[in-house]
C-alpha cells in the first residue's frame, strides 16, 4: 500500500513530462521516499475543482487543499526547490532548463530568467516572494487551469 | 478391485461420449449445435442477472450501460501545447506556463492511456464470474444461488471436459502431424497436412467453448502473403487457425510446447527461430522474406504488437514485419468480455494458471473481421505502413488506437519523447525571434 518514486516512473505519460520530476517529488514528505494512500489523496485534492456552494460554509475552519491560494502554493513549490519560501534566480534557471532541455542556450535562458524576476519582483531583493507571485499571477484563472474534473 | 473397474467403466464412457459429440463433429467440420443451445442458455442468464443488478442498485443508473468506458473518468482537456500558452496572450516565458505542464502530468497520474491496456478490461455489469467482481455486492439470495450453480457447473463439468478435449486435441496434433510429415513433399502431403491442423484447432476451440464469428471471408489470407492480427493472448492463434492454414512464426521453446512446434515443423513449413537467430534482425527478415517469395508457401501469422494488449486498444505495430514486403493481409479480433476475459497478463499469470482461467471462464466468444490487402506505398516508409494499417485494424474491431509502443508494459518510455516536448516548449518561447 505504498508508492515510491519508481512507480510513478512507470506512467509513460509522466515520465516523457518535462517537469515529470518535480510533480513526482510533491508527493513525497521531505526526505521520504514512499507515500501512502492518504498522503497520494493530500496531494491530488489541490487538483479538486472549486465549487461555489464551498464559499459560504466553514469560514472559520482551516482552508481546503483545493482553494485558490493553496493551488498557487503547490506551483509556487514547484518552483522553489529548496523550499525556502522564495524563487531565486538559480532555481528559476534550473526549472526553466527542465522545461526547454538543451535547445535554449545558457544566456538565453539566462536573460528570460533575469526578464521575469524583475517584472514580478517588488520588494528589489532578486527574488520572488509567494505574496509576489501571487500578484503576477491574480489575473490568471487558476481555477480552471489547475483542476481535474471527474466525469459523471 | 470393484471401484476401480466402475471407475474405468465411467472413464471410458466419458471418452466415448466426448468424442462421439464433439471431437467427430469438429473433425468432419459439422456442429451437432450443443454450442449453440449452451451459449443460448448463457446469454439468457446473463440477462437476468444484469436485470436483478440493475433492480438491487438503489438509485438509477440507465446512462451507467452506455457511456463507453473509452471515455475515462476524467475530463481531459485536449487543447495543445501552443493554443494553451498562447492564451496568456504572451510568447515568453511566464509562471503560469507551469500550470500546463502540472495539469497534464496530474491528468496522467489519476488516469493515463497506457498502463491501463496491460490489464483487464473493467466490466460495465457483471458476468458472475468471481474474478470480474470488482464493484458488485450482494443483491439477493436468487442471485447467490445462480452463481453457485455457475461455480458448480463450471469447474466439476465444463472444467473436465476442457481439459480432456485439449488433452485429445494436442495430442492428435503432434501424433497427426509427425505421421504426415513422413511423407514426401506433394500435393498430398499438403492437403493431409491442412486437415490435420484444421481438425486439431476446431478440436481446440471447442475445448475453450470458443464461438467465432468470421466477417468477411473473402478477404481472407492467400498463400505468399503476410497476415497480421492484434495481440490479446496466446490463443490468438487458434482462433484464427480455425478457419484457414497459416505459417507460424516464432521462437523454439522448451517442454511442451517444443515437441509440438518439432512435430508441427515436419509437416508444413512454420518458420520457428533459435533464441540467438531472433536477436539478428537481418536473419529474421531474410528468412520470412524467403517465405513469402514463395507463392505456394502458406501465408504467415505475426503479430506486429510483440506483446499481449488487453483487447481495448491497438498499440504499436513493429516495423519489422511491414519491411518484409508482400501482401499485407490485416486481421481485427475482438473478444467479447461478458463471457470471459482472454486477456494474458503475463505479469500476473503464468501460462498454466491463465489457461486454468479461461477454461474455467463461460466461453470465449470473439468476432474476427478479415480486412482487405494492403501493399505498401511507394512513397510511404515501414512506419506509415504499420500505422495505417494499424489504424484499419483499430477502426474495424472498435478498438482505441494508441501510439505507444507495447513493449511499454516492461521497459521505460524512451528520453527521446520527453525531448520532443521540450523541444516544442522551447520553440514557443523563442518564437517571436526575441526573448527577453
Amino acid at each position: 500500500g505504498l508508492l515510491s518514486r519508481e512507480d510513478f516512473q512507470r506512467i509513460p505519460e509522466l515520465a516523457i513530462n518535462p517537469l515529470g520530476d518535480r510533480i513526482i517529488n510533491a508527493f513525497f514528505p521531505e526526505g521520504e521516499d514512499q507515500v501512502n494512500f492518504r498522503g497520494f489523496m493530500r496531494t491530488l485534492a489541490h487538483f479538486r475543482p472549486i465549487e461555489d456552494n464551498e464559499k459560504s460554509k466553514d469560514q472559520n475552519g482551516p482552508e481546503p487543499l483545493n482553494s485558490r491560494s493553496n493551488k498557487l502554493h503547490f506551483a509556487f513549490r514547484l518552483y522553489d526547490l529548496d523550499k525556502d519560501d522564495k524563487i531565486s534566480r538559480d532555481e528559476l534557471l534550473q526549472v526553466l532548463r527542465m522545461m526547454v532541455g538543451v535547445n535554449i542556450s545558457d544566456e538565453q535562458l539566462g536573460s528570460i530568467a533575469d526578464r521575469t524576476i524583475q517584472e514580478a519582483d517588488q520588494d528589489g531583493d532578486s527574488a520572488i516572494s509567494f505574496a509576489e507571485f501571487v500578484k503576477v499571477l491574480e489575473k490568471v484563472d487558476v481555477e480552471q487551469k489547475m483542476s481535474i474534473r471527474f466525469l459523471h | 478391485m470393484e471401484v476401480a473397474w466402475a471407475v474405468g467403466q465411467v472413464g471410458a464412457l466419458w471418452v466415448a461420449v466426448v468424442l462421439g459429440l464433439i471431437v467427430v463433429p469438429s473433425a468432419l467440420g459439422i456442429s451437432l449445435g450443443i454450442s449453440e443451445a449452451y451459449m443460448w442458455v448463457l446469454v439468457k442468464t446473463l440477462e437476468w442477472a444484469t436485470r436483478r443488478l440493475q433492480k438491487g442498485a438503489k438509485k438509477p443508473q440507465p446512462q451507467m450501460l452506455q457511456t463507453p468506458t473509452a471515455n475515462g473518468i476524467i475530463e481531459r482537456d485536449e487543447t495543445p501545447m501552443e493554443q494553451e500558452i498562447d492564451r496568456l496572450h504572451r510568447a515568453d516565458f511566464e509562471f503560469s506556463h507551469i500550470f500546463y505542464f502540472c495539469r497534464k502530468g496530474f491528468e496522467a497520474i489519476v488516469e493515463d492511456e497506457v498502463t491501463q491496456r496491460f490489464s483487464s478490461e473493467e466490466l460495465l455489469s457483471w458476468n458472475l464470474l468471481t474474478r470480474t467482481n470488482v464493484n458488485f455486492h450482494y443483491i439477493s439470495l436468487r442471485l447467490t444461488i445462480v452463481w453457485g450453480i455457475g461455480v458448480i457447473v463450471r469447474y466439476c463439468f465444463l472444467l473436465p471436459l476442457r481439459v480432456t478435449l485439449a488433452a485429445i486435441g494436442i495430442t492428435s496434433m503432434i501424433v497427426g502431424t509427425t505421421v504426415v510429415g513422413q511423407l514426401p513433399n506433394g500435393s498430398v502431403k499438403n492437403y493431409l497436412s491442412e486437415v490435420v491442423h484444421l481438425t486439431c484447432s476446431r478440436i481446440l476451440v471447442r475445448a475453450l467453448s470458443g464461438t467465432i464469428r468470421y466477417h468477411n471471408k473473402e478477404n481472407r489470407p492467400q498463400k505468399g502473403g503476410i497476415c497480421v492480427a492484434n495481440h490479446t493472448s496466446p490463443i490468438d492463434a487458434i482462433i484464427l487457425t480455425n478457419d484457414g492454414c497459416y505459417a507460424m512464426v516464432g521462437q523454439v521453446h522448451g517442454g511442451l510446447m517444443g515437441v509440438i512446434q518439432r512435430a508441427t515443423v515436419k509437416a508444413c513449413p512454420h518458420v520457428w527461430f533459435e533464441r540467438s537467430e531472433m536477436k539478428d534482425r537481418h536473419l529474421v527478415t531474410k528468412r520470412l522474406k524467403e517465405h513469402v517469395a514463395d507463392k505456394s508457401k502458406l501465408p504467415i501469422l505475426i503479430f506486429p504488437e510483440g506483446t499481449c494488449i488487453n483487447n481495448t486498444s491497438v498499440m504499436m505495430f513493429k516495423k519489422g514485419s511491414f519491411e518484409i514486403g508482400g501482401t499485407i493481409y490485416p486481421v481485427a479480433i475482438k473478444y467479447d468480455p461478458q463471457f470471459g476475459d482472454a486477456f494474458w497478463n503475463s505479469s500476473k499469470y503464468n501460462i498454466v494458471s491463465y489457461l486454468l482461467r479461461i477454461m474455467t471462464s463461460w466461453a470465449i466468444v470473439c468476432n474476427v473481421w478479415y480486412l482487405p490487402p494492403m501493399v505498401k506505398k511507394e512513397e510511404e516508409d515501414a512506419v506509415q505502413f504499420a500505422n495505417r494499417v494499424k489504424s484499419a485494424i483499430a477502426r474495424q474491431g472498435g478498438l482505441t488506437e494508441l501510439p505507444w509502443d507495447g513493449g511499454l508494459k516492461r521497459a521505460k518510455v524512451k528520453d527521446t519523447f520527453k525531448e520532443e516536448q521540450q523541444k516544442n516548449y522551447s520553440k514557443m518561447l523563442v518564437r517571436n525571434g526575441s526573448v527577453g
